[in-house]
């Protein structure tokens, strides 16, 4: 590969010629082909282009750094302008380690994205596309009449974690999830944590998600959460942190799936030489999850993905996992229930149902005992769940857990349980009920992130240093009304990672979605579901407000 | 296999064949008028409808082609080529994860390339060439439909659907075609002569007719070939055949019990063209023969249903 030379920009467009290049610490190694300078001082003020960050010290400046071929001349049109609006400033970048080094693990993804024709590029990311929408591979939008069918935007540039980084993540997850799965059994049984007084009881059951119908009830191998998605994003430092715990319905899976498909298809050789582990199993391993936590009695199981409808906007989901797993998916209208047992409506009369997979939310899945409008759910359902015989995954009342009003104690639910010190950060939240902390929150709201704790997918959220003063009077009007129902957190700039744009290649913020089984173990296949924030600069990631996604690599060993 | 999994393939392949015929009859249609004056066209479109069942809101108008587009793309006409479409991959959509990828995939392009189709420019040259692409792409589907599927209960639910409804669109045909020109044994002349070439076009049938009789065309062998003929797959004996070998598949020797008013009803239509002979028919009414296939057909819909999807509870946990 030719000798590479990286010019630096200021963001007034003052270009300054580099010669050679600096490296400096970190994870990062200087290949001597990939070399940005540090450019301090420029005579311009410095000043970020992102509003001042609770968490973040004032930014120098972002560099634009821009790579050019001195000695071979045909790698100017190739590769050369790519990286020209490549912006590092104070977020975690996860190809670059600093301005003029690139992160070992990404060499081999840079090299082959910037030595393909941009004509190239944008003829793989066409065909990934047309795959997509002719697969159907779409979300439904709500309140949009025609065209609701539209496919999740994807990057091509794959975000790789490295084996020790995954090693990381996989143990703090594991010791989350279990703590959290411990938590729910107390919490609905004998309520130890709550007694001793490190959870408050109020917060639990002020929960709109505590379901009293669960009180005392069996669920099989004590599993409340079969299935979980934890939203994860890492801090400037590098360190990750669980912003979210999905303990209800977590959707997005299939994506992870189908992204994969793709990206083979499209990148097979570089596929290849980064020895990326599979994670093709998943949905065995999901079939796998649900047989073991079978009722008593039933060695031969049948298993059914229970769907609201094509109207749905995760059906895609329901459909690929069901047919993944070779099990039927089914609606609210297929099932009946009889003497606590529930059945199929098949073409040869009714079949007995084992396992629900249901991915219908607990307040529509049984019109007799949570909401009586609903027409999604199966009548009579919770009585034969009750009875042992039928299991759901994920049992009933596990949003419990996932409050964002609970997230707080999560490091004190892991250390009670597990008498371990937590592997993964939590964010800091501030908890508006009290008055002290709410005092603060209302007096800094432009520097805060607020969240509805009963809200899911971007909605419902103020994001104090992007918000008008008119948002943030409205929801300083909406916290004084019911602060229960809000949770706030210090405005976190979390990493961001190379994506494709118009004009090359940009760093756009990123999260990550591994994806948790637990049936008579946990299982967490290696990578999971990475979002990008598609619009410069924002720092939401749901598909809902714009977000997209990529394949994530993990390394092997 | 769920009810309405059954339900949902079954009629996915109504519609495909709904649409199918439709677009033959536009096709055919479009093309045979160049030769005829404008008088006769009220007649002609007329037929069309009646060939279809009146659909919806769709009525003459005086423009051949306008007529034509209203039958093609309106989606206020349920029976139109795009509803159809529109409402097979919806079918489909319910239990994608019953048909192949294959299938899925084939029939969601001709979906896109039906909701994304404007017209822009000359009808005259463009809605054919549109109608020959939908023609292509219904064949495509069946073609991977018969051979990325398993043949097994799914499969034969579609066969149901495809040759119970294609009966009932030939019957309704050659009711349309008799009730106009009549029963009378004569060679057509003129400008009919035309017209029964157009309809054995409509059933792709003109080729196949000429193999066997030559391309000497009489009332009473048209009406027995599109009516009797065991080997021509649009003739209306072939589909009944056909489904009624998909019901017999259907069911296990277990419930042999519980389908017999539908092996009945499907049997007795079935023997009835089978060993029916033609001169018998149009000894007859003819047009009253036609019609009693029609409201047999109209039966054994409901019977399947009854059968597969719609029960009653109580029953099925008695049994």
């Amino acid at each position: 590969m030719a000798s590479i030379d990286l010019l630096i920009l200021t963001r007034r467009q003052r270009v300054c010629m580099v010669a050679g290049g600096v490296k400096v610490g970190g994870k990062g190694v200087d290949t001597g082909s990939w070399r940005v300078k540090v450019s301090k001082s420029d005579g311009y003020p410095q000043e970020s282009i992102l509003p001042r960050l609770l968490e973040v010290p004032a930014l120098p400046g972002p560099q634009l750094v821009k790579r050019r071929s001195m000695s071979s001349p045909q790698h100017i049109s190739a590769g050369s302008g790519a990286l020209r609006n490549y912006l590092i400033d104070a977020a975690y970048d996860e190809m670059f380690s600093a301005e003029n080094s690139v992160r070992e693990h990404y060499l081999r993804v840079l090299e082959m994205f910037t030595s393909l024709p941009a004509d190239e590029i944008r003829r793989r990311k066409h065909s990934a596309d047309m795959s997509f929408l002719n697969q159907g591979i779409t979300f439904t939008v709500y309140g949009d009449d025609e065209g609701t069918e539209r496919i999740f935007p994807y990057d091509l540039l794959p975000r790789v974690i490295t084996h020790d980084e995954w090693t990381l993540i996989e143990r703090g997850l594991t010791q989350r999830i279990t703590a959290l799965n411990l938590f729910l059994r107390d919490v609905y049984n004998e309520g130890h944590i709550l007694s001793d007084g490190i959870v408050p009881r109020e917060v639990v059951y002020s929960c709109r998600q505590f379901r009293r119908q669960m009180r005392g009830l069996q669920v099989p191998r004590n599993v409340y959460i079969a299935v979980v998605g934890s939203d994860i994003m890492r801090l400037p430092n590098g360190d990750f942190a669980v912003l979210e715990d999905n303990l209800r319905v977590p959707s997005g899976v299939s994506y992870m799936l189908t992204n994969r498909v793709v990206m083979k298809q499209l990148f097979p050789l570089l596929f290849r030489s980064c020895a990326v582990r599979p994670i093709e199993h998943y949905s065995q391993v999901l079939l796998s999850t649900l047989r073991s936590l079978a009722p008593e009695g039933r060695p031969e199981p049948t298993i059914v993905v229970l769907s609201p409808g094509v109207f749905n906007s995760a059906y895609f989901e329901h459909s690929y996992l069901a047919r993944q797993m070779g099990v039927e998916l089914v609606e609210g209208r297929d099932l009946v229930t009889h003497d606590n047992v529930v059945y199929m409506r098949t073409t040869v009369g009714l079949r007995r149902v084992d396992v629900i997979y249901r991915r219908v939310d607990d307040d529509f899945i049984d019109a007799l005992t949570f909401r009586t409008d609903s027409v999604l759910g199966v009548p009579g359902l919770f009585n034969a769940y009750r009875a042992g015989n039928v299991t759901l995954a994920n049992a009933l009342g596990t949003g419990v857990a996932d409050d964002k009003a609970i997230y707080a104690y999560v490091p004190q639910i892991i250390r009670y349980y597990l008498n371990e010190d937590p592997i993964l950060a939590n964010i800091e939240t501030f908890h508006l009920t009290d008055a002290k902390q709410r005092q603060h929150v209302l007096q800094n709201l432009d520097k805060m992130v607020v969240k509805a704790v009963g809200e899911s997918g971007g909605y419902g959220m103020l994001i104090g240093p992007q918000s008008s003063v008119e948002e943030q009077d409205e929801f300083r009007r909406r916290i004084e009304a019911d602060p229960r129902n809000y949770i706030a957190q210090p405005t976190i700039l979390f990493s961001r990672a190379p994506c494709l744009t118009e004009d090359g290649f940009e760093p756009r913020h990123v999260d990550l979605r591994p994806y948790i089984l637990y049936g008579d173990k946990i299982t967490i296949v290696p990578g999971g579901l990475t979002r990008v924030a598609l619009r410069p600069g924002s720092l939401v990631v749901n598909s809902s407000q714009g977000g997209g996604s990529k394949d994530t690599w993990v390394l092997g060993a | 296999m769920l009810s309405r999994v059954a339900d949902n393939l079954y009629w996915m392949s109504r519609y495909l064949e709904r649409a199918e015929h439709t677009v033959r009859l536009l096709s055919v249609n479009l093309n045979l008028m160049l030769d005829e004056s404008t008088s006769s066209a009220g007649q002609r479109w007329q037929r069309v409808l009646a060939a279809l069942g009146d659909p919806g809101p769709t009525v003459w108008n005086g423009d051949a082609y306008e007529f034509a587009q209203q039958l093609t793309f309106d989606p206020a006409n349920r029976s139109s080529i795009t509803s159809c479409i529109v409402s097979a991959r919806e079918n489909a959509r319910h239990v994608r994860e019953q048909v192949s990828s294959d299938q899925w995939q084939w029939l969601n392009r001709l979906y896109l390339r039906v909701s994304r189709f404007r017209l822009d420019g000359d009808a005259d040259m463009q809605l054919p060439a549109f109608l020959a692409s939908i023609y292509e792409g219904v064949h495509l589907f069946q073609g991977v439909t018969d051979s990325t599927m398993s043949h097994g209960e799914g499969w034969h639910f579609i066969q149901m659907g495809r040759y119970l409804e294609r009966a009932s669109a030939t019957v309704k045909l050659l009711e349309a075609y008799y009730r106009e020109f009549g029963m009378e044994n004569r060679a057509p002349e003129g400008s009919d002569f035309l017209e029964w070439i157009g309809l054995l076009r409509s059933c792709t049938a003109f080729e196949a007719y000429c193999k066997v009789y030559t391309a000497d065309l009489s009332h009473d062998r048209i009406m027995e070939f599109l009516l009797l003929s065991a080997e021509f797959p649009h003739s209306v004996r072939f589909s009944v055949d056909r489904f009624y070998s998909a019901i017999e598949a259907t069911h296990t020797d277990g419930d042999r019990q519980r389908a017999s008013a539908l092996t009945r009803i499907a049997g007795r239509l079935q023997a009835s063209l089978n060993f029916g002979q033609i001169q018998e028919i149009l000894a007859q009414d003819a047009c009253a023969y036609l019609e009693s296939i029609r409201r047999c057909c109209g039966e054994i819909h409901q019977t399947i249903y009854g059968l597969y999807v719609d029960y009653p509870i109580q029953t099925a946990l008695a049994g």
